[in-house]
């Protein structure tokens, strides 16, 4: 039961991260930057779903839309001020703008939002916990629909790369930025619509986090972020099914290490793991071969 | 053969393999800089002019010059993203506080203590590279940047449980809550609230040595047979294997070197704080470093010295904003990044300076900025 | 090289621009004639301990704005903290800035781990210092300079395991704590000492860290399976709050007993109270106590500042005015160096000085090791309130 138990706990953090991840996957596959401000974007976006709520008195799913069209907006405008600038300048000084960014926004959060933790509530609020085998299991509704959202975040994503005109111009020019534009593709508009989409998600990874994790700082989304990060890589950095399985191994590695070996070390374990399996397969469980050229 | 091609590649100008008369230049640049500031501090120190603040600051600012120096080693002439720095950094920090306390039980003579401290710490530093070196070589671009970051993690988790401290004048260490029977004075390294009652060494001189040293062994090492083949590496790997050059050994050799001179430094910044806790050397610490190296230019020596002396006083000066502090450091530094390597902003400052300087010599356009990833971008 | 230029002119341009700033700042110091005694404090104002930070400022300015409003004609206090991102290596830079600025009494630091740093500074400078919550053992050792304000750690875990086994004896007690954190893991560890040395078993003993704060499924598993219907929670109310909301979630509810970090959790935005009934809490302030005072106190500070001070701010407060009340008994002058007033209040709260604040429920008085003498009181929450048990 305990094994259970702790299996769904690591699929509902492991689909958060899969979340996040998803956001870091599709911007370096198109744009071939980490972008260490997406970990605070999810962060802002907890922010404004919790100032939707409480200050305004919005209904907790219209929130989400809310905080989700302020994170597109603000998605979009980091990569249009920040990284665009930088854009073919090698990965390194974008990164260090990336981080610029970061600090940006956590420090934003704190001039606005003050140092005082807050409180989330769930967007789950009132419905009722499922118990199984007799009451020793117990599944949160928080921990089913986050794994649900996850489900159907990926299985729309992957059509929309796979079946759009936008998403396959995004798929073009994730595979040859240069070759892209000279079949007229607008490859500003693509990497535009990219940091869209994964800001986007980061509101909605954001306040699923919130939900089951409550607390609510301006530091909330930097380790999550890292984590998601390291997911990203797991899976393959660049694949989105790539990011959904390393984000998912991500988390039940993390709670069976916390539940079987030692909560102290469970974030070594977890990076250790990662190191694992990248000495057997240098890119990541679904990442593609680089081959190289002369 | 291998000699021969390198010897070429030297001769070809390839853009960033270093011909003698750079190298002398650099040198010259980077031991200037260092000593002449370390004369210039001193005299403003001794006139009186430089605050209690600044001053405090000479240690760290040694520390981040050598580091940078050091990171550069891995980023720029290695031409790999390492993103774990703080993690030798830790290492070599913590061993090189627990070596000072054993060596205080038996002698007095700091320098040597701090000497063989700083060794020390360099010599499990190295290791701890050697270890992470081993992994990392079959991987390329960011993956190698993860693990990097991934180690950089493990160590600061590993030091959170890890306890040292005498028992009746013995060493004794553990992995769990506490050491059975220690005094309260007789705990060094205590997990997570990290290395207490550190007698305090460091000073700006010892500082300055460290980072002479550490300029000296890169400088060296980037002009030497194998600092050449490093970076025929980067360049082009491919190449370089075609032509029988151990890639393993010369990647490893880098990493090794900077990851030693990390953990000197480290021990440097350990013995200058009566306290330090682990937490210190997160992610941020590792970024921070790397951030040296990308303003003051990758590859570039001398820019690194100038960009970790700058970036470590520049949140100092920017206590006057009160709350708004961080957000400016933030705001300067993606601007600063924005300005320095923006093409179209770039040539607009370098049209500037051509107007007010003239003309001494050119080396043709001014590079252009190359398509493959990290680390190509300095002059 | 046409690069090369541009950069050399970007730096030397900022360089130039940084050391002005910095000699700016370090010439700074102004001898003001007036009356005025130059108090400084550094603490973490950003990143993940801003809260505490935080709330040490703003309670020190109630403090500071009352005493100068009540001795227009007497000395007056100035109250500058800085930023020290509860890192030690920024702390001793912020205490070199005030110094550089012209502190005289020196009220810090926040943090144990900054606190431990700067100590070493003070002590060579000769400034006194009174920290108004660095609760670490090391802080004071060895330096006859520095005083603290809060309790140490370990004693608040021996309390606290005395109070358990006395009135909870029958009680299987587990722990979950915070390893990454000094102040957790310090109570843990006097906690675990008198439970050894009582013979009392602790039968699970869970630990987190900063990094991974959020999800305590699996240490509140291990609670329940061990059989532990009483969970020690040394920590902060923040991961307090999430084990509290974690645990209900999972259907378990033990006692659960926290120190004074626990306070605050009433008062946290969009937090459900009644998930915090019936926590026991062993803090020396609350801000819900009857007492003119401390009403007093919290009124303004919500006036003031929108919230309801926390432990933090009110060990600040009574830091400001145990300085001050010492300074006054001591008979120095304002005009005089940080060193002799130093030696003054040394003498003072090493020589049986006694002041009566918000954080205690005697006078408290000081030993010459620096360790405050106070009695913590035991609360347990009950309809959204702290009563004294």
């Amino acid at each position: 039961m305990i094994f259970l138990t702790n299996l769904i706990s690591g699929l509902s953090l492991g689909s958060v991260y899969a979340i996040i991840a998803l956001g870091y996957t599709m911007v370096y596959g198109i744009s071939k930057m980490l972008n260490f401000a997406h970990g605070d974007v999810i962060m802002i976006g907890g922010y404004m779903s919790f100032v939707m709520t409480m200050y305004m008195g919005l209904n907790g799913w219209l929130a989400l839309l809310v905080a989700m069209v302020i994170c597109t907006l603000l998605g979009v405008t980091i990569e249009r001020l920040a990284y665009r600038p930088l854009r073919g300048t090698g990965s390194l000084a974008v990164l260090i703008t990336a981080i610029g960014v970061s600090y940006f926004l956590q420090n934003i959060a704190l001039l606005i939002w003050g140092a005082n933790p807050k409180m989330f509530t769930s967007l789950f609020k009132g419905m009722k916990p499922v118990h199984a085998a007799g009451g020793q299991l117990t599944i949160t509704p928080e921990s089913i629909l986050t794994i649900l959202a996850n489900i159907v975040i990926m299985i729309l994503l992957t059509l929309f790369v796979s079946k759009t005109k936008a998403g396959k111009a995004m798929r073009a020019v994730s595979e040859d930025n240069g070759a892209a534009q000279l079949m007229g593709i607008n490859v500003n508009q693509s990497i535009s619509l990219t940091f869209a989409i994964g800001s986007g998600l980061a509101a909605v990874a954001g306040v699923l986090m919130l939900s089951a994790y409550p607390v609510l700082m301006p530091t909330t989304g930097a380790m999550p972020g890292i984590k998601a990060f390291t997911a990203a890589v797991f899976g393959g950095i660049g694949s989105i099914p790539g990011a959904m399985i390393g984000g998912l191994i991500l988390g039940i590695i993390e709670i069976f290490s916390r539940s079987y070996i030692s909560t102290e070390l469970s974030d070594a374990i977890v990076f250790a793991c990662l190191i694992i399996v990248l000495l057997v397969k240098p890119t990541g469980l679904l990442g593609k071969k680089i081959s190289e050229k002369v | 053969m291998a000699e021969r091609i390198l010897k070429n590649i030297r001769i070809g100008g390839l853009k960033n393999a270093v011909k003698g008369n750079d190298y002398r230049k650099e040198a010259t640049i980077s031991y200037a800089i260092l000593i002449g500031g370390y004369i210039l501090l001193q005299v403003l120190s001794a006139a009186g002019i430089v605050g209690h603040n600044l001053q405090g600051q000479f240690v760290p600012i040694c520390v981040y010059v050598s580091l940078a120096v050091s990171l550069n080693l891995v980023v720029g002439i290695s031409g790999e993203l390492s993103l774990g720095h703080a993690g030798f950094m830790a290492v070599g920090a913590f061993s090189g506080i627990l070596m000072s306390r054993v060596l205080l039980q038996s002698m007095t003579f700091e320098p040597l203590i701090l000497i063989i401290s700083m060794l020390f710490g360099a010599f499990m530093a190295s290791i701890a590279g050697f270890i992470i070196g081993i992994p990392i070589l079959g991987l390329r671009g960011d993956y190698l940047a993860i693990v990097t970051l991934a180690f950089g993690e493990i160590i600061r988790n590993f030091m959170n449980v890890l306890y040292f401290g005498f028992v009746d004048g013995k060493l004794k260490f553990a992995f769990n809550h506490t050491i059975e029977g220690i005094e309260d004075t007789d705990r060094i390294i205590t997990g997570a609230i990290g290395a207490t009652g550190t007698k305090t060494m460091a000073s700006f001189t010892w500082g300055l040595l460290l980072c002479l040293f550490t300029v000296f062994i890169v400088l060296n090492l980037k002009n030497s047979k194998q600092g050449r083949a490093i970076m025929s590496i980067r360049d082009n790997r491919i190449a370089g294997e075609s032509i029988g050059l151990d890639v393993r050994k010369y990647k490893l050799m880098a990493f090794v070197v900077s990851a030693a001179l990390a953990g000197m430094a480290g021990c440097l910044f350990g013995l200058n704080y009566s306290t330090l806790v682990p937490v210190k050397f997160n992610f941020n610490t590792s970024v921070l470093i790397l951030v040296f190296v990308v303003l003051g230019g990758v590859g570039n020596i001398w820019g690194g010295i100038i960009a970790a002396t700058l970036l470590t006083i520049l949140p100092e000066t920017f206590r006057q904003f009160a709350d708004y502090r961080m957000l400016t450091y933030a705001i300067v530094l993606i601007l600063v990044m924005i300005c320095t390597y923006n093409p179209a902003i770039k040539s607009r400052i370098t049209a500037l300076w051509n107007k007010v300087k003239p003309k001494k010599k050119d080396n043709g356009p001014g590079g252009k900025p190359r398509k493959k990833k990290a680390g190509k971008e300095a002059a | 090289m046409k690069k090369t230029w541009t950069k050399v002119v970007v730096v030397a341009l900022s360089c130039m621009m940084a050391f002005v700033m910095a000699a700016c700042g370090g010439g700074g110091s102004s001898d003001s004639g007036d009356n005025t005694l130059k108090l400084g404090c550094t603490g973490p104002l950003t990143g993940p301990a801003a809260i505490y930070g935080n709330a040490v400022k703003n309670g020190g300015q109630i403090a500071v704005d009352e005493i100068n409003a009540a001795n227009p004609d007497g000395v007056q206090v100035a109250w500058q903290v800085e930023d020290d991102e509860a890192d030690g290596e920024k702390a001793v830079n912020a205490y070199n800035k005030l110094m550089d600025d012209g502190m005289q009494v020196f009220v810090g630091s926040v943090t144990s781990g900054a606190c431990v740093a700067v100590a070493e500074k003070t002590n060579a400078d000769r400034v006194f210092e009174l920290t108004p919550s660095a609760s670490q053992a090391a802080v004071t050792e060895g330096k006859d300079n520095v005083f603290q304000l809060c309790f140490r750690d370990p004693d608040q875990g021996t309390i606290s395991a005395d109070y358990i086994m006395e009135n909870f004896p029958d009680a299987k007690v587990g722990v979950i704590y915070n390893n990454a954190s000094d102040y957790s893991a310090g109570i843990f560890d006097g906690f675990k000492k008198e439970m050894d040395a009582k013979g009392r078993e602790i039968v699970a003993v869970e630990a987190f860290s900063d990094d991974a704060n959020t999800d305590f499924q699996a240490q509140l598993n291990s609670m329940k399976n061990a059989g532990a219907d009483f969970v020690f929670l040394p920590n902060y109310y923040t991961p307090v709050s999430n084990i509290l909301v974690q645990a209900d979630k999972m259907g378990y509810a033990p006692t659960f007993f926290g120190c004074d970090g626990v306070d605050g959790i009433l008062t946290l935005e969009g937090f459900d109270t009644s998930l915090a009934e019936g926590v026991y809490l062993l803090t020396p302030f609350t801000a819900s106590a009857e007492d003119e005072k401390t009403q007093n106190f919290v009124n303004a500070y919500k006036e003031a500042y929108g919230e309801e001070p926390n432990q933090f701010a009110a060990d600040a407060y009574d830091c400001v005015y145990a300085v001050y009340n010492a300074f006054n008994a001591a008979g120095v002058d304002t005009s005089a160096s940080a060193a002799d007033i130093c030696e003054a209040l040394v003498a003072q709260f090493a020589g049986g000085f006694s002041y009566e604040g918000l954080t205690a429920s005697n006078a408290m008085k000081w030993q010459a090791t620096g360790e405050v003498d106070k009695m913590p009181a035991v609360y347990i929450i009950e309809g959204g309130k702290y009563v004294e048990k």
